[in-house]
Order: C-alpha cells, then sequence, then structure tokens
C-alpha cells in the first residue's frame, strides 16, 4: 500500500473516532449506586446535560386565610370549589391565570368577561374538569404522587395545553404496507428515539392491560403461551419512555437479572406502579371523559382528546419539578381526603396491594 | 526430555528484557524468565484470593460465587477487604499476571528473533479487560463500577450496566465491535475452508498452491489479498472486534449517560435537515 493510501485511510479512521464522540457528554458526572455493590445498579448522569428544575413562578399574592363567605355563597354556578372561602377561590383562579392562561388573554381565556359565571367557553368545562382531577391524583394517589401533591402547573407549566401530550396514532390503511410503521420508527422523545412502537401508550395508559411479558421458565414449555413480539416491543418502548421522562435508566427500579421480579425491584417500581394507573385513571376518567367538549383542534388524529403519559408531569426529572410541593399554595387542589395517606409498601408485596383508588374512587370525587 | 523440534530456535539464551540471565531458564519445555515468575506469584496469590474470598461468602455453588468490587462511597480508594478491598487487590493480582505474561511473550520473540504480533495481539485482550476493570472506572470515579468476579453475578453486571443505557445494541462503538466479532467468525470459516480444500484434497487430487486462490480472486474481482495478506487481514479483524468492545464501554458513561438511541439525535439534528 502506498503511504499516501495509508496515511488517508488513518486520516479516515481518526476522523471517523473524533465523529463518534461528536455527539458525547465529556463533562462531569453524577453517580449513585442503587443496588448492591457491583451488580451495575447504577444512576449516572451528566452534571451540564442533566434536566434543571424550572423556576417555579411565585405566588400571584399571599394565600389568604380560610374562613368567611364561601365561592358557592359569593358566586354563580360554582360546582366544584364551592365549598371553598371566596378568598381562597379567587387566589385560585389567580394562580390558574398564571399556571395556564394565555397571558394575552388571562381569564378570558375560560371565562366570559361580561358574564363570569358562564359556561359557554368549552375551556371552563376542561378547567372544571381539571380541577376535579387535580384533587383526585392528591386525594386518591398518594401512593405515586406521596405528599408532594400536584397543581395545574406541574403539568401546564404556564401553557394552555401541556407541552408534552399524546393521542391515538393515526388510522392506517389496511390493505396497503406502504407508509404504514406499526407505530414503530418514528425517532421521537416517546420512545426515548428508539425505534420502539409508542402504540404501548394505548394498551397501558388508557387500556388496561397488564404489562406481562417475561416468561416463567427458561425455554418455552409445552403450547406457546408467552406473550407475542409485539407485545413484548411495546412494553419495551412504554419503559423507554418512563426512563425518559424521568431521566433514569432501567436500574432506577429493576434488576435486570430479573425485571418481573418484586423482591429484587427497588421500591420506586412500586411508585410507577402506581403511576401507570394513575394515568390511567386521569386519561379514562377525566380526559375521555371530555371527548364531546373539545373542539377539534385539540384532538389526535383519530379524534381522541391530547392524553397525558408520565412526561406530561415529570418533563425529564424523577421528582416533577424537582420535588418542589406548590399544593400548599392552592389548598383547595388538595381535594376531600376521605382516606388516610397509604402506607409505604414494599416492593415484595406490591402485586398483591391495591392501589386505593381503585378501591371506589368514584366516591370520593365531590360532585355538586 | 528429547528437544522437540523447534526447541533449537526457541531454546537460546538472551533475549530477555529483564533480569539477565538470572531468570533465563525453563521447566521442561516452559521457558520461565522474570515474567513466567510474576506471573505464577501473581497468578496462584490471586486464585488463592478468590478461593479465600469466596469461602467468606454465602456460598460455594460455583455458579454463584461472587467477589464484588467496592461500593461506589469509596470511590477510587481502598476499600476494607471484606467490602471490595479482595476485589481490589485480585484485580491488582489479575493485571500483573496479565502483563507479565503478554511480556514472557515479547521475551519469547525476542529468543526466536520473531515479531511482536503476538503480544501486541494479547495486549488487545488485556487492554479490554483493564478498560472494564480500570479505565472506565476511574474515569467514573469509583472502583464500584467495574464488574464483579463471580459467573452470574458478571452477567448481571453486563445486564443491568447495558440497561442503563436503555438499549445497547443503539451504541455505536458496540455496533462496530458486534459486526467486527460476526466478520472475524466468517473470516476464520472461510479462510479455514480455503486451506482445506486446496491442501487436503480428496484421495487423487493433487494438492493445490495458493496461486489457483490467488488467480481465481484476481481474474473475478482483479485483487487477491495474498497468503500473508490474508492474515494480516486477520489479526486486523479480530483486534477491531476487541478494540471496539473496549471503546464501547469506556463511552458508556464517561462519554454518554443517556439511552443510546439518544444519542444517534446528532444524526437528526444536522443542519442540512433539521
Amino acid at each position: 500500500m502506498s503511504r499516501v493510501l495509508t496515511n488517508i485511510v488513518l486520516a479516515s479512521i481518526g476522523g471517523m473516532g473524533i465523529a463518534l464522540l461528536g455527539g458525547c457528554e465529556p463533562g462531569p458526572k453524577q453517580s449513585t449506586q442503587v443496588g448492591y455493590r457491583g451488580a451495575g445498579l447504577d444512576q449516572i448522569v451528566d452534571v451540564r446535560h442533566m434536566v434543571k428544575t424550572a423556576a417555579i413562578p411565585p405566588a400571584p399574592y399571599p394565600l389568604p386565610a380560610d374562613g368567611g363567605p364561601t365561592a358557592g355563597q359569593t358566586y354563580q354556578n360554582v360546582k366544584v370549589l364551592g365549598g371553598v372561602s371566596a378568598e381562597r377561590f379567587n387566589h385560585l383562579m389567580a394562580e390558574i391565570n398564571q399556571w395556564v392562561a394565555p397571558p394575552e388573554q388571562g381569564c378570558a381565556y375560560c371565562h366570559n368577561p361580561a358574564n363570569m359565571a358562564s359556561d359557554e367557553k368549552y375551556t371552563k368545562i376542561v378547567a372544571r374538569r381539571m380541577i376535579q382531577m387535580t384533587q383526585t391524583i392528591n386525594s386518591q394517589w398518594s401512593p405515586h404522587v406521596q405528599n408532594v401533591g400536584v397543581t395545574c402547573y406541574t403539568c401546564h407549566r404556564g401553557n394552555a395545553v401541556p407541552t408534552n401530550k399524546w393521542a391515538m396514532p393515526g388510522a392506517q390503511n389496511p390493505n396497503s404496507i406502504r407508509g404504514n410503521r406499526y407505530g414503530m420508527n418514528e425517532l421521537s422523545a416517546d420512545a426515548a428515539y428508539s425505534d420502539l412502537p409508542t402504540t404501548g401508550f394505548g394498551d397501558y395508559l388508557a387500556g388496561a392491560k397488564n404489562i406481562r411479558v417475561n416468561a416463567h421458565t427458561a425455554l418455552p414449555v409445552g403450547r406457546m403461551t408467552g406473550a407475542s413480539v409485539q407485545t413484548a416491543e411495546k412494553t419495551y418502548g412504554l419503559m423507554m419512555h418512563m426512563s425518559k421522562a424521568l431521566g433514569v435508566n432501567c436500574t432506577f427500579c429493576h434488576n435486570t437479572q430479573a425485571f418481573a421480579s418484586w423482591s429484587q425491584s427497588r421500591p420506586q417500581r412500586v411508585t410507577a406502579w402506581y403511576g401507570i394507573r394513575m394515568v390511567r385513571d386521569v386519561n379514562n376518567t377525566y380526559i375521555s371523559s371530555l371527548a364531546s367538549v373539545f373542539p377539534a383542534y385539540r384532538k389526535g388524529p383519530q379524534g381522541d382528546p391530547y392524553k397525558v403519559n408520565c412526561t406530561t408531569c415529570h418533563q425529564g426529572q424523577n421528582k416533577p419539578l424537582g420535588g418542589v410541593s406548590m399544593i400548599d399554595q392552592a389548598p383547595a387542589l388538595k381535594g376531600p381526603l376521605v382516606m388516610a395517606a397509604a402506607p409505604a409498601v414494599a416492593p415484595a408485596a406490591a402485586g398483591a396491594v391495591k392501589p386505593l383508588a381503585m378501591n371506589g374512587p368514584q366516591a370520593a370525587i365531590v360532585k355538586k | 526430555m528429547a528437544l522437540l523440534s523447534f526447541e533449537r530456535k526457541y531454546r537460546v539464551r538472551g533475549g530477555t528484557l529483564i533480569g539477565g540471565d538470572l531468570f533465563d531458564f525453563w521447566v521442561g519445555p516452559f521457558y520461565v524468565g522474570f515474567f513466567g515468575v510474576i506471573t505464577a506469584i501473581t497468578a496462584s496469590l490471586g486464585t488463592a484470593l478468590i478461593f479465600y474470598a469466596a469461602s467468606l461468602g454465602p456460598t460455594w455453588n460455583p455458579w454463584l460465587i461472587s467477589i464484588a468490587p467496592p461500593d461506589l462511597k469509596y470511590g477510587l480508594g481502598f476499600a476494607p477487604l471484606r467490602e471490595g478491598g479482595f476485589w481490589q487487590v485480585i484485580t491488582i493480582c489479575a493485571i500483573g499476571a496479565f502483563v507479565s505474561w503478554a511480556l514472557r511473550e515479547v521475551e519469547i520473540c525476542r529468543k526466536l528473533g520473531i515479531g511482536y504480533h503476538v503480544p501486541f495481539a494479547y495486549g488487545f485482550a488485556i487492554f479490554a479487560y483493564v478498560s472494564l476493570e480500570v479505565i472506565r472506572p476511574f474515569l467514573l470515579g469509583a472502583w464500584g463500577f467495574a464488574f464483579p468476579y463471580g459467573i452470574f453475578s458478571h452477567l448481571d453486571w453486563v445486564s443491568n450496566t447495558g440497561y442503563q443505557y436503555l438499549h445497547f445494541h443503539y451504541n455505536p462503538a458496540h455496533m462496530i465491535a458486534v459486526s467486527f466479532f460476526f466478520v472475524t467468525g466468517g473470516a476464520l470459516a472461510f479462510h479455514g475452508g480455503l486451506v482445506l480444500s486446496s491442501v487436503n484434497p480428496a484421495p487423487g487430487e493433487p494438492v493445490k498452491s495458493p496461486e489457483y486462490e490467488d488467480g481465481f480472486f484476481r481474474d473475478t474481482i482483479g485483487y487477491s489479498v495474498g497468503t500473508l495478506g490474508i492474515h494480516r487481514l486477520g489479526l486486523f479483524l479480530a483486534l477491531s472486534a476487541g478494540f471496539w468492545s473496549a471503546i464501547c464501554i469506556i463511552i458508556s458513561g464517561p462519554l454518554w449517560t443517556r439511552g443510546w438511541p439518544e444519542w444517534w439525535t446528532w444524526w437528526l439534528n444536522l443542519p442540512i435537515w433539521s
């Protein structure tokens, strides 16, 4: 080989190496050990690329003391927050103005300024239902949201519609394979940029399917009763989504030696298990119930309203907003405390424990 | 013991890197040398420590014995023996044994008057081991990132460490390494097949010279890598497999902490179409 050719080959190999490093993160790392030493159970994050907690907006004005006439006595057509004091009701409205409504519209985003009690704007119907949803999350889903709770801001972050949402994918022509991706290869953050399908959202975050893809035997025994490749891929896609949403890797919850084993999982997996069911409840009980209220431009290609997934709240952090609780500034969103907070559940018991909200969530929702 | 046919060339004085004539001796047909002595000491000590550390563990089941590195909290410092210290000493012994063995190979090369290709190739295996147990833990700042010494436990480490990047098959260096492993296996099979087909013909058939093969390839594709070149190619393919394996784990953590699929967003973000 001539010297020139050798040099060209060496230069291209070196160039390839540099190109490979081009997309990398050489900065300082932060590591956390999440399991027995040497088992590879670690969280490693690049400090510079970590999702930082967004600036949390200050309260519009100090929270007024409770008491005095209620919103129901003061205003007309208050269906959910009628029992809240009028002062605190106004405070919450000011917060919603700050957290959700576009600044140029303000109160008029939901209300007719000439008749605040009117339900003529669809956004007001939606907001009312979302307040009920928030109250349910805070009062019924404490196994997932703990004592931190959620407010409108957890998802909305100042946007009228939360940035991260999903809807059922557009229908494919069943008579053609052209353009049919079977929900895969979309290269979106929803499957952490893998080719894995995001159709798991429909199955697990709206539908009530259980994740049951691990085999119980080392080899297929008898009839092929195991999960299909498609089911496994949907599950993997969903798990990629959860990891990306929380800014963690698989070992945050699982010991990958046995994904399904609760006894080898961390307590975080129990929180996530409740989270899947909480998201399902939010999507089915609250968002889908608004299908007739939302205008077409607030719906996906199949006409279903945009729904929530893990990213909607978490946005790259394992605790949304870095674990900062805003609920004390909006006590009306805590909802009626009909049940004590769930006791900590050991992973070993997780499979058998029913979430509180499944023991009769409807009974707890305030409907007036 | 009778001299083997090659021993007249091999069993010669000199060529040592260290120790002069002091360790320039044989045990039976085996050359020892300074590095042979070091290998014997470090390998025996390391193995004995593995057995001792195993005796302190909960099991003698050979699949389940595991000697794990320290917790991350010890960083790059020493850990108490029973909390990863044994792993540290065993690792030092292992590296001592592997490197000494490579240097003993160098001495044998010098005695034979041949090139250093064999110790060079073996050096890639050492590099892969050192990448996993020293370089990557060093870059991440704790010995606890290294894999444990156990048959099942090191496989658990591989699984968990892979899943730290959500989907390890998207690791570009892993892709290159896997490709080289496959190509190496394929190339070895083709080369072995070709040699057997030409020099081990059916009864009555003459043995064919390499010119048959060279002529065939020159006629059909205009180029034959040749009898020497095929071995250069084989060495390149095999060493590349080991080299890129080492790279694929060194970059996982020190240079990339998110899911490997996401690394490819640089392609989507190229200014040409983004």
